[in-house]
């Protein structure tokens, strides 16, 4: 057992010093009637060899995004990693480290943190981010609690351009709470609803940009209205690369925004893990939930980072904590920092510009194909298509010809009834060649 | 001045009477670094928590020592939480509140009562 | 003779001796931050032009700079190989934080979850497509429902809270099912603060159960406190202060008594995984840190996964998604209708955390049946080597019978001397350990917990409890500055938390 360094002498030697009998003995408080006799039935140890021949058949069973033309998108996107950001993140000392508790031993994690944090603060255009939470989804339904908080109201409205999942974590975290969360028919220029439906009781809207549709909205108005009525702003991005060519939520008058991090820095991984961003107005910081990373200096006057304003979580503040997290995303967060480094903002608008001159080179492939319709007018790099039947039915026939076609929103959202809607995303990593034989697909399947 | 057994002084000039946390108190917490004040207006009763202070590694909750409408709070505090640790007993005050029933100040001890309480400690 | 070679010295010239006041520490070096580095305008990638411009997004682009640097490769590379080194690792020399099982995080586990067949998979691919992805969450499953001895499992929790919450949202949806409305939790005082900030969260009052003198929970203050309005008892076994509770029977006894549910944080669980079933102790619920008991890595805070095993009563409120067989192949259940129509909700976008999925079953295939009871056994072994080792200089807190993974002591033995739990935590770093987790748990003066797990060698272990006696005598002899000033051979000497509090600065701004 090639992970237990201890040999049968260590073993032996070390009961005696220890005093007891057998090593049976250590576990004498277990009640008799719950010991095992022997192992459980699952196979026994094996070597790398066999488990990596065995992990391998269970990959080979799977068919990769980067197999064939790829197009989904709907919260998680393919992007180029660079090489060297899985070197960083593999380094001992980052992957084999624990949250920093004690500063003196930590400061590589610590200050990659702060970098982490005054990235997403640029990103956002808002003074305070954390220092990572679990995922995009979880850190919106956490956004609309710390809303509930501060303004002391009792009503979410979600806008119906949200991600379906970021709908149903956020109702399953504030229902309980006695947070109502009024979700709004599913539309792809849905914001405009949203105006309609801010009242004195409300803690906040929550609306995407780009939306689960691709929709690209201006939020401005919607904050105005908001703040007009006593209610914050959270305003979701799932797609963290629209950052570089869009305008910030800070600019448009979010409060509060949060987003899905993936694209930066990390794979696809089939759902996680992910990396939420958090950021928020100043005045707001101490009832943010997660850690914070802050500058101070040590007994010798350098500078030095160091977790803070800790009073706000669950290990001091116990049941009356913002927030239950405890481990985050902190590896993942890294792996963003760093290739955002990579990227600078000089790469990142490029990047986002290429994304979203793919998805143009896109829509102007799909809209030509008969039977075919482009609905979302103003896209970052992905968007809604009507086709003539099912959209999951023309999913699983390209599928079955090596193309992976999209998202139908009935696998999100079957209640919506837009079954004939697929959302289709296009990154740097889809080619002409992709597009050309997707359209050809595509034209294909319409016709029979 | 009056103090209870949770470490709250109060000091009552007419019926407005000033709050804080003792000498006693603001030593045990050590450096303090935030101050969680009521809003003004807001009605506090004896016994319930009007404010938090926290330390680097501990919030605590603040009682308070007599009731009433509070009319008042040490805009200070904010951007000089040390003040707490400094004067607890004259600069570091929380709040003022006008009284609701100024004998219950007659149930709180004494400075010398309060000394002896700290003694049993 | 040739005199091509110049000759140099081979051996030191002078004297080891006091170096003169030289900056800099060698190989750590000072690093700046990247926003310092002056690559305003850098960048490390290559990337071909757009096609197309972004007329068609008029009105909604960005005007403003957004203010990030960007650095080209090698002094990327640089720059966080520099931070890095300032770093303390599990790789470097044993990591005994208790609670947090710092083990060895093996390399095939990172090497399988970057097969492109599970690392560049979309969430949302038809399920076609993701056959061996659903049937290794599959296997996941079966593994931990059957070392855990229970017939359900939740797996999308990301992490160790988020499991507990989903946990007591599951019971809570049990509960409102037989329409039972219970508006409490009983949480005893010895508990991880994630306990009550998670009953909290879930909608419970919170209500603290006492511990007995032997660190356990105190069964007559249990019985007392449970009652009709009790909605479940969250207890860690084995407990934070590292002691099994040898009363768990009668406390799922006394629990199902009251009509509440058991609900067991499984954080310490490798301390008796494959020699204990918590099915087999009456637990209803049951996290489970992947990255704590199954290996995967903590990555300096995160990502964890925390599956949830779960009841036969309880199961059919599990949240989606989870994966179903036919003869067909596998299937994922999506959205709460059908059979899963009792469920209580979703935890979070998609499926968990399947890179961290990959890594678990990874490693439970390593080690097997045997390997994994193995593993139990040489945690507990390790823990109770490092208690007997310094009983003799350090205060056990619960010095009568074995403990179980980790070690505590309290602070006894420091009196008198003017140091305190801190101090010898920062002496430690000087002697190249990371400390042991302090001050918790809170129902112990001081606290030191100590948890070797069963990767540490028993020569590193000896090392450490080496390091722990040199500086217990040297507290003892009263030699006080090795302590107040620690750490002196740290990057960084003790920092100022009490300003970083004060007067927050939580991102860089220029000047």
């Amino acid at each position: 057992m090639r992970y237990l360094p201890l040999t049968p002498e260590d073993r032996a030697e070390m009961l005696t010093i220890i005093g007891a009998p057998s090593i049976d003995a250590l576990f004498a408080d277990v009640p008799p009637e719950a010991h095992l006799g022997g192992p459980v039935d699952l196979p026994p140890h094996q070597g790398e060899l066999e488990v990596e021949r065995a992990l391998g058949r269970l990959a080979a069973r799977n068919r990769p995004a980067g197999a064939g033309p790829f197009f989904c998108g709907a919260g998680a996107y393919r992007h180029h990693v660079p090489a060297s950001v899985d070197h960083i993140i593999q380094r001992s000392e980052f992957l084999t480290s624990y949250t920093p508790y004690q500063p003196e031993i930590a400061q590589g994690t610590l200050q990659a943190l702060f970098e982490f944090q005054t990235q997403v603060a640029a990103l956002t255009g808002l003074p305070v981010a954390n220092a990572s939470l679990y995922d995009g989804s979880t850190a919106c339904a956490e956004a609309v609690m710390m809303a509930a908080r501060v303004t002391k109201r009792s009503k979410a409205v979600l806008s119906g351009g949200l991600h379906p999942h970021y709908a149903e974590a956020a109702w399953t975290l504030a229902h309980t709470a006695g947070v109502a969360t009024q979700r709004l028919p599913a539309a792809i220029d849905a914001e405009a609803a949203v105006l309609d439906a801010i009242d004195a009781d409300t803690a906040c809207v929550v609306v995407q940009t780009p939306n689960v549709f691709g929709t690209v909205t201006d939020v401005s108005l919607i904050a105005e209205a908001a703040h007009a009525a006593g209610a914050l702003v959270v305003v979701v991005t799932t797609e963290a690369v629209s950052y570089g060519l869009l305008k910030s939520p800070g600019e448009m008058g979010a409060d509060i925004a949060v987003a899905e991090g993936q694209s930066i820095g990390n794979p696809l991984t089939f759902g996680g893990p992910y990396v939420g961003l958090f950021a928020c107005r100043e005045a707001l910081t101490r009832q943010m939930p997660g850690r914070l990373c802050g500058e101070t200096v040590d007994a010798e006057g350098k500078r030095g980072f160091v977790l803070t304003l800790s009073t706000r979580e669950q290990h001091i503040r116990r049941e009356k904590a913002t927030s239950n997290i405890c481990t985050n995303s902190g590896l993942c967060a890294l792996a963003f920092t760093v290739h955002m480094t990579l990227l600078g903002e000089a790469g990142l608008t490029q990047l986002a510009k290429l994304s979203h001159a793919r998805a143009r080179l896109l829509r102007e492939a799909l809209a030509a194909v008969p039977g075919a319709e482009v609905l979302t007018s103003r896209f970052f790099n992905e968007f809604a298509v009507r086709l003539p039947k099912p959209a999951a039915t023309v999913v699983n026939a390209l599928a079955a010809d090596g193309i992976i076609a999209g998202v139908p929103v009935s696998r999100l959202d079957p209640a919506a009834g837009m079954d004939d809607l697929l959302i289709v995303c296009a990154t740097e990593t889809t080619s002409h060649a992709d597009i050309a034989e997707f359209a050809e697909a595509l034209t294909e399947e319409l016709a029979q | 001045m009056r103090f209870t057994k949770d470490h709250e002084w109060v000091d009552a000039i007419g019926d407005v009477a000033t709050m804080g946390i003792t000498a006693y108190a603001a030593e045990q917490l050590g450096d303090v670094v935030f101050v969680e004040l009521p809003d003004v207006g807001k009605e506090v009763k004896a016994g319930d928590a009007f404010a938090v202070v926290e330390s680097v590694k501990a919030a605590s909750d603040v009682y308070a020592p007599v009731s009433g409408q509070v009319v008042e709070v040490n805009g200070a505090l904010p951007d000089s939480p040390e003040t707490v640790n400094a004067v607890p007993e004259a600069g570091g005050w929380f709040a003022k509140v006008k009284l609701a029933n100024p004998a219950e100040l007659d149930a709180l001890m004494d400075r010398a009562a309060y000394e002896q309480f700290l003694s049993t400690l | 003779m040739t005199m091509l070679a110049v000759g140099r010295p081979t051996q030191p010239e002078i004297e080891a001796g006091a170096a003169p006041d030289v900056e800099g520490h060698g190989l750590v070096q000072d690093e700046l931050l990247i926003f310092e580095l002056g690559g305003w305008a850098k960048t490390g990638v290559d990337l071909p032009e757009p096609e197309r411009d972004a007329s068609d997004l008029a009105g909604l682009t960005r005007e403003a700079p957004i203010g990030l640097p960007g650095l080209s490769e090698p002094e990327t590379l640089r720059h966080y190989v520099r931070l890095s080194q300032k770093n303390h690792a599990i790789d470097l020399a044993m990591y005994p934080l208790g609670s947090c099982t710092m083990k060895h995080n093996p390399r095939l586990n990172e090497k399988m979850a970057r097969l492109p067949g599970f690392a560049d998979l979309h969430p949302l691919q038809p399920v076609s497509t993701v056959q061996g992805a659903l049937a290794l969450m599959d296997e996941l499953a079966h593994w931990l429902k059957t070392l855990s001895g229970m017939p359900a499992v939740a797996l999308s929790p990301k992490a160790g809270a988020h499991g507990e919450l989903c946990g007591l949202l599951t019971i809570r949806a049990a509960l409102e099912a037989r329409g039972d409305a219970r508006r409490t939790v009983l949480v005893p005082v010895s508990a991880h603060g994630t306990n009550p900030a998670t009953a909290a969260i879930a909608g419970y009052q919170v209500v603290e159960i006492a511990q007995t003198d032997d660190g356990r929970v105190d069964i007559a203050d249990l019985a007392a406190k449970l009652g009709p309005g009790v909605a479940a008892v969250m207890v860690t076994n084995p407990n934070t202060c590292g002691l099994f509770e040898r009363e768990v029977l009668e406390i799922s006894r006394l629990t199902h008594a009251a009509g509440a549910f058991f609900y067991c944080d499984g954080a310490n669980f490798n301390a008796i995984v494959g020699r204990v079933r918590p099915g087999d102790l009456g637990v209803d619920a049951m996290h489970i840190n992947l990255h704590k008991t199954f290996s995967t890595p903590h990555g300096g805070g995160g990502p964890g996964a925390g599956p949830v095993v779960l009841s036969a009563a309880l199961a059919p409120f599990a949240p989606a998604p989870w994966v179903v067989s036919d003869g067909a192949g596998f299937h994922l259940v999506e959205r709460n209708e059908g059979e899963a129509a009792a469920a209580f909700g979703r935890m979070c976008a998609f499926h968990g955390q399947m890179g961290m999925y990959v890594r678990a079953l990874t490693y439970m295939m390593s080690h097997g049946s045997d390997g994994l009871r193995q593993v139990a056994e040489d945690a507990v072994l390790n823990a109770n080597y490092v208690k007997a080792r310094l009983s003799g200089e350090l205060t056990p807190a619960f010095p009568d019978g074995p403990c179980m993974h980790e070690a505590l002591f309290d602070d006894a033995w420091l009196e008198g001397t003017g140091v305190t739990t801190l101090d010898v935590a920062k002496a430690l770093i000087d002697e190249g350990f990371h400390p042991m987790t302090m001050y918790f748990p809170l129902v112990v003066h001081g606290a030191m917990l100590i948890e070797p797990t069963e990767t540490e060698p028993k020569r590193e272990i000896d090392r450490f409890c080496d390091a722990v006696l040199r500086l217990a005598a040297a507290a003892k002899a009263g030699d006080v500055a090795r302590f107040k000033g620690a750490p002196y051979k740290a990057p960084l000497r003790r920092l100022d938390e009490t300003a970083a509090a004060r007067k927050p600065r939580l991102r860089w701004t220029p000047g």
